[in-house]
């Protein structure tokens, strides 16, 4: 078994808070991700994608058709956007590393024919990121 | 469809130290040929940097695994207050007779962090320099690697 990764980036804003928490519960839990008007961050994307490559192509899958998968269910939902209130998958969630790679995995899982999902990566920020992986998978490799 | 994910969380620091490789089980010709430049009698020092990932269920109310205030205070006191500027080999107990290799610090660092107590440990990752990297997973890799 091969892993492939594409690497994209996006940027959006969020903002934390839970309507059912009191505004002291909030500003607690979340700090500065409470503050109302939001705040954002450039997000990288790591899509990693397993299987054996095709004996006549080499590929596992056609790095081109991941690009626009990629494009068509993470780029337009999100980059530019505003996580909480254009993104419908995302309504009435915290819009955390967490949940949005969560999203992510269950936006791409389907779209991807070739090969199988494999790790998706979110990246907030160099030091803040989110695994989401198919729960008892087997490691295929260090990384 | 969630139930069958399984979400980590990963987080970066970084401490600046200084080590020496040196074993009193090895003589000063073994020592010198086994460890080179890492074997000088001052010390070397390296800016580590630490990466730490938990998993756990993620809280419907706050999105989260594990608040990353408490992640990043547990981490400051068992870890980065002990290890940021001072020498491995004199200041950390463990490396009085380990040598502080960025293996055995790897393991180090992941008995530290272990008790976490909001999410399970998964690994540690710890960068010696921007090219040597080296990750533990408590005894059964393989086991905890999804």
């Amino acid at each position: 078994m091969v892993l492939l990764t594409r690497k994209i980036e996006f940027s959006a804003s969020h903002v934390y808070h839970n309507p059912n928490l009191s505004a002291e519960e909030n500003r607690r839990i979340f700090g500065k991700g409470n503050n109302p008007h939001g705040h954002g961050h450039n997000y990288t994307l790591e899509v990693t994608v397993e299987g054996e490559p095709d004996p006549i192509t080499g590929m596992v899958l056609d790095l081109k058709e991941l690009k626009e998968i990629l494009e068509r269910e993470v780029m337009k939902r999100m980059d530019h956007r505003h996580l909480n209130y254009e993104v419908a998958e995302l309504t009435g969630q915290i819009p955390t590393c967490e949940n949005i790679a969560r999203v992510i995995w269950q936006l791409l899982e389907p779209k991807i024919t070739q090969g199988k999902l494999h790790r998706v990566r979110l990246y907030e920020s160099p030091d803040l990121f989110a695994d989401c992986y198919r729960n008892g998978a087997k490691a295929a490799g260090k990384r | 469809m969630s139930e069958t994910l399984k979400i980590e969380l990963g987080r970066r620091y970084r401490f600046a130290a200084s080590h020496r490789l040196h074993s009193s089980h090895l003589s000063e010709e073994e020592n010198s040929r086994i460890f080179g430049k890492c074997n000088n009698p001052y010390g070397h020092g390296h800016n580590y940097v630490v990466e730490v990932s938990v998993s756990g269920d993620v809280d419907p109310a706050t999105g989260m695994i594990a608040n990353l205030d408490d992640l990043d205070a547990f981490v400051e006191r068992q870890v980065l207050d002990p290890f940021d500027h001072k020498s491995l080999n004199e200041d950390v107990a463990a490396f009085r007779e380990k040598v502080p290799t960025t293996e055995n610090l790897c393991i180090e660092i992941f008995q530290r962090l272990k008790s976490f107590p909001k999410a399970k440990l998964e690994r540690v990752r710890v960068e010696e320099t921007r090219n040597n990297s080296f990750e533990y997973a408590g005894d059964n890799l393989e086991g905890n690697r999804p």
